[in-house]
């Protein structure tokens, strides 16, 4: 990787064939299966309700890259401290988040995650260890290192992980990040979902290499480079980061190399504006899903039958229509919640 | 009064001193912190006696450090962000701005970001355009941020202490021409940074005065001189800008009759607008025996050349004069 090429992990035609699971916790295995299929139904249930105009504001939809906070996520705890971008409900609810609060939140109501204030893009769960996602982007990488910063002061062994995207380490205060990550051996883990694109400009249009962990080198970080829709090898390269970190040996930054299906905001493709994003290429991108993968891996060793799979499915379908369909009927936030939830502190009249 | 004594410089010392030393959660995070040419007198040693782990000195990387901060804040810890000159800070203004001051009431007030940023107005001394502005009414703009500008040596201490305890994010911003004044000041008592309303630093009739941080010291300089020419200025020091309270000031300015607003930064949507708009929007029209006034900055960057620099800060003769106009005297 010399040259910091992504070579074949950015190929969509290679890396279709089936996970392979062998020597792997096959109850882990179904359990991330599981979350896969929940994360992406909420998501396809969100780009229907943006297309019928049921919401208001945007969504970020990730279909197609679920196995990067599904792989990332089996490895961390409640104690921990996600943080995420715009593009972030798959993030929040790998920790465990409830997707009836997810859709809450998306709808504007006062039961949402947020409570009503944030919207698709400012999702929060920290009971779950989500401190909170933002769309400016890079905006919470060097949140996630001062909550790393926290961590190895308080002695926990919790770690910090920021969730950003290929066009975040185009901003400046990412490398300021990185090596103040490095210097105070803060227990941050980066996590880059390289999906090639920045809203509609394709990484080579933007960077002169494809491999984002080029910054990780740069900066003396430990780095994993790895198939961001196999999410036996995402977890696997985010346990030697995460246990490295805990350990008191400072900060790893993963680059998940992935692709989103839908294109940069709500349910449309982005053929027409993609720069560089073909229909075809979304074809072949497809033929790599990360649960189709998975599941065609749990097969081949008959850990799976077709009757299990639909009923998975079909459960969780039915999960995700009873949440959508109870946040529809939820109350909206207070009119005073305009101003009351300005300061956390007491006593302030404006 | 008796009690220690302090001048500016070493009263926010000792509101480090008695955080480091009562609160575990409490770090401090930015450049020169291990150096004494950054912050004059008001850090030295920090470091040798609470550790370079809790007294942090850091690559020159405003935004990730102020970034970090909040991060730590959510986590539970009590972090003072120092920038020793505020212009440097604008490379923060992403975290401070879009992060923590919106984090609140984003996130539906279930989690906030207590975390304190202490920057300096470094004026003087030829610096020029970027080593010497006064921003104040930047933050003050903003939902979200408290923005607390001491102008007393007990403030520079207590505010202080209030400002790291408060479980919002505060903008604290000290003044270097403010480090000689000096104090006798009591033991520590904590406040709430909710109980520092505007302060009436000097009783008046005739006009009153109203001034924060390093203007603050201005007002007073001229009330004296005014009191020379017998002329009663009542002096309020605003403290905190942002929640801004103008229920006192609108009080003093039914007395006297007449407001003359001194702030260091500049006129335009600036502080002294602020407090004339919130005064007058308050009293009845005939209240007024003259129209309210301000001395502000000129609408330029600070220059370099000393002969600009002296003309370029208000003065306490431009105070007097100004005040004399409202009381129809030549002063």
């Amino acid at each position: 990787m010399n040259d910091w090429s992504l070579g074949h992990l950015a190929d969509p035609a290679q890396n279709q064939q089936p996970i392979d699971i062998a020597g792997q916790d096959v109850a882990a295995l179904l359990t991330q299966l599981q979350m896969m299929l929940r994360i992406r139904l909420a998501e396809r249930c969100l780009a229907d309700g943006k297309r019928d105009r049921l919401i208001g504001g945007p969504v970020h939809l990730g279909v197609g890259q679920e196995a990067v906070a599904v792989g990332v996520a089996a490895e961390l705890r409640k104690t921990d401290r996600v943080f995420g971008g715009h593009r972030s409900h798959s993030h929040v609810l790998s920790m465990g988040s409830s997707l009836h609060r997810l859709f809450a939140e998306i709808l504007g109501k006062d039961t949402g995650l947020s409570r009503g204030m944030g919207g698709s893009m400012h999702l929060w769960d920290q009971p779950n260890g989500f401190y909170g996602a933002v769309p400016i982007v890079s905006g919470t990488v060097p949140l996630a290192v001062g909550a790393a910063l926290a961590a190895k002061m308080q002695g926990g062994g919790d770690v910090g992980v920021a969730y950003l995207g290929d066009g975040a380490v185009e901003e400046g205060v990412v490398h300021e990040s990185l090596n103040l990550a490095r210097m105070l051996k803060a227990p941050a883990i980066f996590v880059v979902e390289n999906n090639l694109f920045a809203s509609h400009m394709h990484i080579s249009l933007r960077q002169p290499k494809e491999s984002t962990a080029r910054f990780a080198a740069a900066n003396d970080i430990p780095y994993e480079i790895v198939d961001g829709n196999d999410v036996v090898k995402v977890r696997a390269a985010a346990a030697r980061l995460i246990e490295r970190a805990r350990a008191g040996h400072g900060p790893g930054f993963l680059e998940a190399v992935t692709y989103r299906w839908y294109g940069h905001v709500d349910w449309r493709e982005d053929i027409d504006v993609g720069v560089n994003r073909s229909a075809e290429e979304v074809g072949v991108w497809r033929k790599r899903d990360p649960i189709a993968r998975l599941v065609a891996g749990l097969q081949a060793l008959g850990l799976i039958d077709a009757d299990h799979l639909a009923a998975m499915e079909t459960k969780i379908a039915e999960e995700v229509a009873e949440a959508w369909k109870l946040a529809q009927s939820d109350a909206y936030p207070p009119l005073s919640a305009l101003t009351s939830r300005v300061f956390a502190g007491a006593g302030v009249t404006q | 009064m008796s009690g220690t004594r302090y001048n500016y410089g070493t009263a926010m010392l000792a509101a480090f001193e008695y955080l480091l030393e009562n609160y575990p959660e409490v770090f401090v995070i930015g450049q020169g912190l291990w150096s004494p040419w950054y912050v004059g007198n008001s850090m030295t040693d920090l470091d040798k006696k609470f550790g370079a782990h809790r007294v942090i000195d850091t690559p020159v990387s405003e935004s990730a450090c102020t970034g970090a901060a909040v991060g730590a804040a959510l986590a539970g810890m009590k972090p003072i962000v120092v920038h020793p000159r505020m212009d440097f800070m604008l490379y923060a203004m992403d975290a401070v701005v879009n992060q923590a001051a919106k984090w609140s009431h984003m996130v539906g007030g279930q989690a906030g970001p207590g975390l304190t940023i202490r920057t300096i107005i470094n004026r003087g001394g030829e610096q020029g355009a970027q080593h010497s502005q006064a921003l104040h009414a930047w933050f003050a703009h903003v939902p979200g941020l408290r923005v607390v500008m001491p102008a007393t040596v007990a403030d520079a201490r207590d505010l202080l202490i209030a400002s790291v305890l408060c479980p919002d994010p505060v903008i604290f911003i000290d003044d270097r021409w403010l480090y000689d004044l000096e104090d006798d000041l009591p033991p520590v008592v904590e406040r709430s940074l909710d109980s520092a309303r505007p302060q009436c630093l000097r009783s008046g009739a005739d006009l009153t005065l109203v001034a924060s941080g390093y203007s603050t010291r201005l007002a007073l300089e001229a009330a004296a001189l005014l009191q020379q020419q017998g002329i009663s200025a009542e002096v309020i020091d605003l403290r905190v800008l942002n929640p801004f309270y103008p229920d006192s000031l609108v009080i003093s300015v039914t007395k006297t009759g007449r407001l003359l607003v001194l702030d260091g930064g500049w006129s335009p949507c600036g502080m002294a607008g602020e407090v004339i708009a919130s005064v007058v929007e308050r009293i009845a029209p005939d209240t007024l025996k003259k129209s309210p006034a301000r001395v502000t900055l000129p609408f330029s960057p600070a220059p370099t050349s000393r002969v600009l620099e002296k003309a370029y800060y208000p003065s306490v003769a431009m105070v007097v004069s100004q005040a004399g106009k409202l009381m129809d005297k030549v002063c």
